[in-house]
């Protein structure tokens, strides 16, 4: 049997080595980047449809992450999707008439919320809601639409549809 | 016939007063009052013998595991020309599920069998009841630390073995096959959640290990005192800790996906 000693500091060193793990796992594999929850503030904007947009959605200003989606309420009396985000304190010179619109990474991917900031001089601040909004495209609606236009179309549509009979 | 009932209510009642001493065993092991000055030591010795002894094993099958999952599924992937998904596809299979699992059922083989073994044999030799007759409560004294000793183990050890399993991804995905890092760590972190699934897993490891000493300790203490016995509470400790685990994963899993 080990010094007893020695057996204490190689425990002691097994635990670090786990905490070493463990810190990996939080930081590298995990990202838990947001530790200690940034400041930030929130904002509203009501959708007519949100698609398949989750709650800790990322929220985006030209690709870049800005904040995320806190909250997905329905509003009783409009039926409008009201999504409440969390923006951080750093990116508070949004302008107040900017859109607010509802994108999909890649053909399969998760839902996002992409702003695309306009001209104004007054800025979004913390309860305000974005007004301008584009609902999220739902790729069923879209095929529903495209081949409700090919069988009711006027005359290029039906050309269209012989074209693909045809093939 | 009735020969047949009568077997079948004493099998019954046996397995029934197993159970029962079993139970009041982790009863005693849970609430009896811990000697910190003198328990102390004994702890750490016991930490040393079941978690630093198996880092080796824990570490080695960990990288190997990881490396050879990164083999499977870059190839699978990659058919369907989803490479980049190689670092999700492995840290989210290693972190719930094949982390826990494999170092829980590893730990019994490696240090619950010992534990089994050790405790079996000390009384078979009547070191037990010497013990007991110079007033020391042998599960204090023997039973308490070992139980202790595989509680705080076990979560440190699936803690290394995902980190060790993740980095031997990391070799074969990366430095191997020629992924991109940055792909691999990024998607990693966007679809690893820290607390729904590091956390989940290390919860799962500290049930496991809750159940694997639990059951190698109770093996050792209710053993047969020969070398006969010890060497079937020896096998019994490896098979029902690693039944115990894979059944128990699947509960819990049952539980934290939320189908309950």
């Amino acid at each position: 049997m080990l010094p007893q000693r020695l057996i204490e500091s190689l425990v002691g060193l097994f635990l670090i080595f786990s905490l070493f793990a463990l810190t990996v796992l939080a930081f590298q594999v995990s990202g838990m980047t947001n530790f200690l929850p940034q400041k930030s503030y929130s904002v509203t904007a009501a959708f007519d449809d949100i698609g398949g947009l989750k709650v800790r959605a990322p929220v985006k200003i030209g690709g870049v992450q800005i904040g995320e989606v806190s909250r997905i309420d329905l509003d009783p009396a409009s039926f409008k999707a009201v999504v409440h985000m969390k923006i951080n304190k750093q990116f508070k010179d949004i302008p107040d008439d900017s859109s607010a619109g509802i994108f999909t990474a890649g053909l399969l991917g998760d839902n996002y919320i992409a702003i695309s900031p306009m001209y104004n001089t007054t800025f979004l601040k913390n309860g305000s809601n974005i007004e301008y909004t584009n609902s999220a495209m739902v790729l069923e609606k879209l095929i529903g639409q495209f081949i409700y236009s090919l069988k009711n179309g006027d005359d290029n549509g039906d050309k269209n549809g012989d074209k693909n009979v045809k093939k | 016939m009735i020969d047949r009932l009568v077997l079948t209510g004493q099998w019954g009642i046996h397995n029934l007063r197993h159970f029962g001493r079993a139970g009041i065993l982790f009863l005693r092991i849970l609430f009896g009052s811990p000697n910190l000055r003198r328990g102390f030591p004994l702890l750490v010795q016991q930490v040393y013998a079941e978690g630093v002894l198996s880092l080796l094993i824990i570490v080695v099958s960990g990288l190997f595991i990881g490396m050879v999952l990164a083999l499977q599924g870059y190839h699978t992937l990659a058919k369907f020309g989803a490479s980049q998904e190689l670092g999700p596809l492995v840290a989210l299979s290693v972190v719930r599920e094949l982390g826990p699992v494999v170092t829980a059922i590893l730990f019994a083989g490696r240090a619950g069998s010992a534990v089994t073994a050790e405790i079996g044999l000390m009384k078979a030799t009547e070191q037990l009841s010497s013990m007991e007759m110079m007033a020391v409560d042998p599960v204090r004294k023997v039973i308490s630390p070992r139980f202790w000793g595989g509680f705080i183990s076990m979560p440190l050890l699936v803690i290394i073995f995902n980190a060790t399993a993740i980095y031997g991804a990391y070799l074969v995905g990366v430095k191997w096959l020629g992924g991109d890092a940055g792909t691999f760590w990024s998607n990693m972190q966007s679809s690893v959640e820290f607390h729904g699934d590091v956390l989940n897993g290390i919860l799962k490891s500290i049930v496991f290990g809750i159940a694997v000493t639990w059951i190698a300790v109770f093996q050792g203490y209710t053993a047969v005192p020969t070398s006969a016995g010890i060497a079937s509470a020896t096998t019994r400790t490896v098979v029902y800790g690693s039944l115990a685990v894979l059944g128990l994963d699947f509960v819990l899993t049952a539980m934290m996906i939320g189908e309950w």
